[in-house]
């Protein structure tokens, strides 16, 4: 058949712009381990994305039930592998809220120095992947570099770097050692003699003054470059009702403007842990800090961004304020729990922050040591729930550039 | 505002068939609402002035039963299945425990799932709780959007939550134990 430049078909044929299915991921670098986006796309501009999740599925639930709580503590390391120690936190918190067990205050100044610390090596991640998503490749080994010698100081403390199971039901497993040699890393940046011996609480003190000046370097490398200013700023911005409508918590809900954080607004059992210290809530608009770029909009991946930068600097202080207190706190570091001990015919929710946003525990218990039902409900499953209303309409480009501010974690996503 | 002053404000509203029992002793203190209204009342906690419940933190089943013929005679509960809802409010910062109580099967009718609203027109969240808790405890929301598996694969067989699920034995030619 001889086709002329009239034939309607020709002219269609040349001009028609079809929509089209594209996988991203679930091996795909920058979607943060195991996600699966299916976007369906016009071209470069995004119409739809649906998350597909389930990958790292572990059964943790199932396994919870068959397990007493210390037992199962181990398994909510594996959830958010980036914070183990906040996750720790959460389920041993949920389990002395169903028993109506209350730690000594020493062992409360533990759990807030090091799951605080647990936050900034989380934050870390966060800034150096985020940076990484962008194509920005150098601020990811500044962060791992400072993000190692917390991971130094947690094995110290417990033993284990990444899965530290340091927070049981009572307290913390162990008491801050007294004397340790200054990791080699930490010594290699501050100039100290390797192998100087100090006191746990002592490095942990050298780090922080370490940390808070890197900060501003990070600023500098990532948060004020113009790149990723124009790859970051309004882009992506989630109103405050559809963040609270769509169970967003933690820097994404606080980075579109909601003033909400659980130490602060939290149930008492969590709370009481940071009660006497000063710290603030960082909330977008970030009235009175300096240096804020001009297109910058509440709600952005800048926004959600800068949150976790700021929160960093916030936790570096709660530290330091712990360790001033860590000397006069009554107690010991932990009471001691039988893992034979017999759960209430009761049932418990408890919430804590975790650095990505708002974990809790749901345990019923039936008179067993194990519980009937152990919940772990993610914060960022409700974050990426988000995803998919945020990137409509998006360059295919700035999908990642979206996901990555959500700062989502898979191994919590699918438990 | 306290738990009671919460019951207080729903018993101006609803009645005794509407909100059917509520605990005051508990740890955490809830009330149960009977399965057909869970969306009328969901959508008055959510935009009532005084409660402002606006944001859902949790959404998940509980199986109330005992397989072991052995054990069933200390269990504490009546065999039965939970949605549990936990509600929070970002301008109160109050929080509130809002119970469904349903069958374990539909008319008692094993492998029949028991049946309730869909919360997700109340609370967008609500849509991957509840796809959640369909796929892993075998509750189906009724209205939902897209009520498919969201952990387990499509053609995954039965709920894994539930306390008498059988592991299968193999899956495509994988060995399950």
């Amino acid at each position: 058949m001889t086709t002329q430049l009239q034939d309607p078909r020709v002219i269609e044929f040349d001009v028609r712009t079809d929509e089209m299915l594209v996988n991203m991921g679930p091996q795909h670098p920058s979607t943060h381990g195991v996600l699966r986006l299916l976007l369906r796309t016009d071209g470069e501009v995004v119409h739809e994305v649906t998350p597909h999740i389930g990958y790292l599925h572990r059964c943790a639930e199932k396994i919870g039930e068959n397990l007493a709580g210390p037992q199962w503590i181990p398994y909510t390391d594996r959830m958010d592998y980036l914070a183990a120690m906040n996750m720790n936190l959460g389920a041993a918190l949920a389990f002395e809220k169903l028993i109506g067990m209350e730690v000594p205050e020493k062992a409360m100044v533990v759990r807030l120095i090091v799951s605080e610390l647990g936050r900034i090596a989380s934050h870390l991640v966060a800034m150096g992947a985020y940076g990484l998503d962008l194509g920005s490749f150098s601020p990811f080994l500044y962060a791992f570099r400072e993000r190692e010698i917390v991971l130094d100081l947690f094995e110290e403390v417990c033993g284990a770097r990444l899965t530290c199971s340091y927070f049981t039901i009572g307290g913390a497993t162990h008491d801050f050692p007294k004397l340790i040699q200054i990791p080699d890393g930490l010594a290699a940046l501050t100039g100290i003699q390797p192998g100087t011996t100090m006191s746990w609480l002592e490095v942990t003190s050298i780090l922080m003054d370490w940390i808070e000046k890197r900060i501003e370097e990070y600023h500098i490398l990532l948060t004020h470059n113009a790149i990723f200013i124009q790859r970051t700023a309004g882009l992506g911005v989630l109103s405050a009702e559809m963040a609270i409508d769509y169970g967003c918590t933690g820097p994404v809900l606080r980075g579109s403007g909601v003033d909400f954080d659980l130490r602060r607004d939290g149930e008492p059992i969590y709370t009481r842990m940071y009660e006497g210290y000063q710290y603030n809530v960082v909330v977008a608009p970030f009235t009175g800090m300096k240096k804020i770029p001009p297109e910058v909009q509440v709600g952005d991946n800048w926004s959600r961004f800068f949150v976790r930068m700021v929160e960093v600097l916030e936790s570096i202080e709660l530290v330091r304020q712990g360790i001033a207190k860590y000397p006069t706190a009554a107690g010991e570091h932990r009471i001691p729990y039988k893992m034979t001990a017999k759960l209430p015919v009761d049932e418990a929710y408890l919430e804590t922050e975790a650095p990505r946003g708002q974990m809790g525990f749901y345990l019923v218990g039936d008179g067993q040591a194990e519980p009937l039902r152990a919940r772990a409900k993610s914060s960022c499953f409700c974050n990426l729930s988000v995803t998919g209303p945020l990137c409509e309409g998006v360059l295919i480009a700035d999908v990642p550039a979206i996901v990555g501010s959500l700062d989502i974690v898979m191994g919590e996503i699918d438990r | 505002m306290t738990f009671q002053e919460i019951l207080q404000r729903l018993a101006v509203e609803f009645s005794s068939e509407v909100i059917v029992d509520a605990n005051t002793e508990a740890r955490d203190p809830w009330i149960e609402v009977a399965p057909a209204h869970v969306e009328t009342v969901g959508r008055f906690l959510k935009s009532d002035p005084s409660l402002r419940f606006d944001s859902l933190c949790d959404l998940t089943g509980v199986d109330y039963f005992e397989p072991d013929a052995k054990l069933a005679g200390k269990f504490p509960y009546e065999p039965h299945l939970e949605v549990v809802y936990h509600l929070q409010s970002i301008q109160f910062k109050h929080r509130l425990t809002m119970k469904a109580r349903l069958p374990r099967w539909k008319d008692d009718v094993e492998g029949q799932l028991p049946e309730i609203p869909t919360v997700s027109k109340v609370w967008a969240i609500a849509d991957w709780h509840e796809r959640e808790a369909f796929d892993l405890m075998g509750i189906r929301f009724i209205g939902h959007p897209n009520l498919v598996r969201i952990l387990c694969v499509e053609d995954w067989v039965g709920h894994p939550l539930r306390k008498d699920y059988a592991f299968p034995l193999e899956y495509h030619g994988v060995r399950g134990r």
